[in-house]
């Protein structure tokens, strides 16, 4: 294939420098925040949600401007960002034994001489 | 085949066994509409992401298996400076390292695509320094962490597993780093000495299908990777 057909179909990964910095501000602000969720030691499903949503934002942030994901080919997203969802089942699978081991040890740690 | 048989469509079924499987792959069609480099090193990024994915369940199995306490993050990567004592401090630091080095990559790649020269190659090595001080402040942590005892079969703090997760973990990812740092200084350099400028004639040679410095935005495809996988550490490892 001749590469002037990819140069005509590539979109061309140009964008103005100050939404890379606005980028890179609100990744600064995203972190102080998440620090600062263990710097007022917050507890709980609180704690928990707020890790998770920083993340989340942090790493689609980076992923879709950094990596300039947001301007890809639709195919190219899906075949990359589709796959890892698959490690969400291992995560299930791995949670539900290792709370039985968790149960199991727990039980076998209060048997006399355990 | 006889003439009576109704006439297929040249490809489907006109060659079988491994004579298939070759043609098929070698049919020269391009299954993106994106460069094959930058294609490959997605695809590259996605098995990484499954390395780390892996290693990421294996720390969340050991913790919620184990029947000990584990150690309080907080305050084991907590320093002192100036006679207070600050929780998680280098960690945070060094994330924020990381993402002013994404920062540089991101404006290396841009004016690498706008064809200059001498600001892509310096903003590429700021990058590699800045990925430097990372390693470097994570030699620091890791040396902290070996002098109070911590070592991969236990700790006094707690749970023994702390250990293993924590060294294979940062292990894996501070090595990734340090490949990174390689990765753009000798791109940086290539970039500097002008080896992306020269007409090329091979049409598989790098920058040719995406633009001459697209080996730029692949070398910053994998920066990014290391940042990210870095907000799921921090996430998951220091903050949980």
């Amino acid at each position: 294939m001749a590469h002037s057909e990819f140069t005509r179909d590539a979109v061309k990964q140009q964008h103005p420098i100050s939404l890379y910095l606005k980028v890179w501000g609100l990744l600064f602000v995203l972190s102080t925040l998440s620090y600062l969720v263990d710097y007022f030691h917050l507890q709980g499903i609180l704690r928990w949600s707020l890790i998770l949503l920083f993340m989340a934002l942090k790493a689609g942030l980076i992923a879709a401007v950094f990596m300039h994901m947001r301007w890809e080919r639709l195919a190219l997203v899906y075949t990359i960002f589709l796959p890892p969802l698959v490690l969400l089942v291992l995560v299930g699978l791995m949670a539900s034994e290792a709370s039985y081991i968790f149960t199991l040890r727990e039980w076998f740690f209060s048997l006399p001489g355990g | 085949m006889s003439d009576t048989q109704p006439s297929r469509t040249p490809t489907l079924g006109s060659q079988t066994g491994w004579t298939g499987v070759v043609s098929d792959y070698a049919g020269d069609r391009a299954a993106f509409r994106v460069s094959a480099n930058k294609t490959m090193m997605w695809i590259f990024l996605l098995s990484d992401t499954f390395v780390f994915g892996c290693f990421l369940v294996g720390y969340m199995s050991v913790r919620m298996t184990t029947t000990e306490i584990w150690p309080p993050t907080s305050e084991v990567f907590a320093l002192t400076i100036a006679g207070h004592s600050i929780p998680l401090i280098l960690i945070a630091i060094m994330t924020f390292v990381l993402i002013t080095s994404s920062g540089t990559m991101a404006m290396a790649v841009n004016c690498g695509y706008q064809g200059k020269r001498w600001p892509t190659a310096s903003l590429m090595l700021i990058t590699a320094l800045l990925g430097l001080a990372f390693v470097g402040m994570q030699a620091f942590e890791w040396s902290k962490l070996i002098a109070e005892g911590v070592r991969p079969w236990g700790n006094e703090e707690g749970a023994s597993q702390f250990g293993a997760a924590f060294f294979m973990i940062t292990g894996f990812h501070g090595l990734h780093v340090s490949m990174g740092v390689l990765y753009l200084t000798i791109v940086a350099i290539r970039v500097a000495l002008g080896k992306y400028d020269k007409k090329q004639g091979d049409p598989h040679a790098a920058g040719i299908q995406g633009g001459r410095y697209e080996i730029v935005e692949i070398a910053g495809l994998y920066w990014h990777f290391v940042d990210l996988v870095w907000v799921f550490i921090f996430a998951f490892f220091y903050l949980w």
